[in-house]
């Protein structure tokens, strides 16, 4: 391979839009009215959009001639390093938007850092990406701030999913070997540096939601590794079911 | 009013309608236009919602990215499809939940086809080129029906169905153009859809109520044996090119009619499907209901934060 941490890094980032792109897809259908069906599809539409960009960039850097559908299908369960947050259950709406919401303050603090990327295709998918990310973060905020603020039950359930989510949210700042390199190289972003900021910013909305802030100073890590929750099997069973059942075809 | 009053309006109504004149939410419309709108506007927008059940199905297992991209795009354009649909019943003087409520408890009726399972990813081309184009035949006509925000909404579902019926067709043409196993699904698709799609057009014109009607406000246009023959007669050309065979073995080109000969359709199975017996009739109403019961809680944060937010506002101003 060409560049493998230029590789690795970019996986890192894009196999988190896949992976929650995938679990938003699952909703679709089924959300609490239309108007939050229709903007929980297009977050995900945009997800798996910007996927698309990142698979295709990194295909290219390949020995053998990939495509964008044997990263994105073709991997062992091992091989997919999304941080462990967004391969999280649907569990209710209030789950579905502490995700969206833990991962989207993160996810626009990349994209605005990753603009200024030597690597002209990243720092584009960047520009393109942000305009769409601002909008995610304005909308899982806002719900955040609804269901915290909303009603007894709401609360109740809001703060449920924060606590439940927040062991997640330390996972974002790890480096990797390939995340290293590619900071030297001014590629890649030094996640470490908006740590502060991230939890400033969470605590800010927690705060406004009339939320609390997670308790646990015990935090999970293993996704960047490829060292999955147990959900991860199962996302990757239906991810890959055509590819697998009937291989080496044209769809 | 008076009775003669009453008849006065009618008669000024029925001239408006004659000459093409676009009815408004806000216009004088007689109670039985009224109803008969809010009953077929509201199956339209139920229709909508349902269909994006067997579909969005399929979305977590799509073969490859694209084709993802494209399901889910589709399938949320029924949702706004669903939602203008909903809107332009509401002006009628309905609420969306006493539409919900009709869906619910099964008073209000929606396209059977809906209740047919989807069961390969063959039935995602096959839907997309076989139901929605039915559902194209149907709606064409419904661009120029008098009322206005009925028609105004089917100027662009119309255009948005075109799309995902060439999007459907173009699924079963890369399958026929694959391999063995891809065709044979999509043969097996074709198999399982063909009669259904010809049922999505109703009961043969001598069972059918409501159509002289239906034709006089323009809710109708053709009847629903002559806009069956126009599906047919358009859609076994492209069953050709993509090298699959139409499942009815009394299928005939009828030189003299310059219209194609078909078998017989089973009545009693769509009959069984619209009285809710279908394969998934409980399985889809059953998924709305758990979408909107699991909502409720959620709708009503939003309407308590927004009220909350716009007392705020108010002392503020106090």
């Amino acid at each position: 391979m060409k560049n493998k941490n230029l590789y690795n890094y970019i996986l890192g980032i894009a196999d988190n839009s896949l992976i929650l792109g995938q679990r938003l897809g699952e909703l679709c259908g089924h959300g609490p009215n239309l108007e939050t069906d229709i903007a929980l599809t297009n977050i995900s539409l945009d997800l798996l959009g910007q996927t698309r960009n990142y698979y295709q960039y990194i295909a290219r850097l390949h020995d053998k001639e990939k495509t964008e559908d044997d990263i994105a299908f073709l991997r062992s369960e091992r091989e997919y390093i999304n941080v462990l947050l967004v391969e999280q259950p649907n569990t209710h709406f209030g789950f579905v938007m502490a995700r969206q919401f833990f991962y989207d303050v993160f996810h626009l603090m990349l994209m605005e850092k990753l603009q200024e990327s030597k690597d002209e295709t990243l720092s584009a998918i960047a520009k393109k990406a942000i305009k769409e990310v601002s909008y995610h973060f304005r909308f899982s905020s806002d719900w955040v701030k609804r269901l915290g603020d909303g009603t007894k039950e709401s609360h109740y359930k809001m703060q449920e999913a924060v606590d439940e989510l927040w062991r997640f949210t330390d996972e974002f700042f790890h480096l990797t070997e390939a995340d290293k390199a590619m900071i030297e190289a001014g590629i890649g972003v030094d996640v470490s540096n908006f740590k502060e900021a991230y939890y400033i910013k969470v605590s800010e909305i927690l705060t406004e939601a009339t939320l609390s802030i997670g308790a646990s100073k015990y935090f999970q890590k293993g996704g960047k590794q490829g060292i999955h929750s147990e959900h991860m099997g199962f996302i990757l069973t239906e991810l890959q079911y055509m590819q697998r059942t009937y291989p080496n075809m044209k769809w | 009013m008076n009775e003669k009053d009453i008849k006065n309006l009618e008669e000024i109504f029925e001239q408006r309608i004659a000459r093409d004149e676009k009815i408004e939410p806000k216009d004088w419309m007689p109670e039985k236009y009224r109803q008969t709108h809010i009953r077929q506007i509201s199956q339209h927008a139920h229709s909508e919602i349902v269909g994006m059940l067997p579909e969005g199905n399929w979305i977590t297992r799509a073969p490859t990215l694209r084709r993802k991209v494209a399901l889910l795009a589709k399938v949320q354009d029924e949702a706004g499809h669903g939602l203008y649909l909903y809107s332009a019943t509401e002006t009628l003087g309905i609420t969306r939940e006493e539409l919900y409520e009709q869906l619910h408890s099964g008073k209000a009726k929606y396209s059977s086809i809906f209740n047919y399972p989807a069961i390969t990813w063959a039935d995602m081309g096959a839907i997309g080129w076989l139901v929605d184009g039915a559902a194209i035949i149907n709606q064409v006509a419904l661009c120029t029906t008098s009322f206005g925000p009925y028609a105004r909404a089917m100027v662009r579902i119309c255009k948005e169905e075109s799309f995902h019926q060439r999007q459907g067709f173009e699924i079963l043409l890369t399958l026929c153009n694959g391999t063995e196993v891809q065709k044979a699904m999509a043969q097996d698709s074709l198999n399982r859809w063909w009669w259904p799609s010809l049922m999505m057009f109703g009961p043969p014109d001598a069972e059918s109520t409501h159509t002289e009607q239906s034709m006089k406000w323009k809710l109708k246009r053709k009847s629903n044996d002559d806009l069956r023959q126009q599906f047919i007669d358009q859609t076994i050309p492209q069953a050709e090119i993509l090298g699959i065979k139409v499942p009815d073995p009394d299928l005939k080109w009828n030189e003299k009619r310059k219209s194609y000969d078909f078998g017989e359709i089973d009545w009693e199975e769509f009959w069984q499907v619209v009285k809710g017996h279908g394969p998934c009739n409980k399985e889809r109403i059953n998924a709305r209901i758990d979408a909107w019961e699991k909502g409720v809680w959620v709708r009503d944060a939003a309407l308590a934060y927004a009220e909350k937010q716009s007392d705020k506002k108010l002392n503020k101003a106090v």
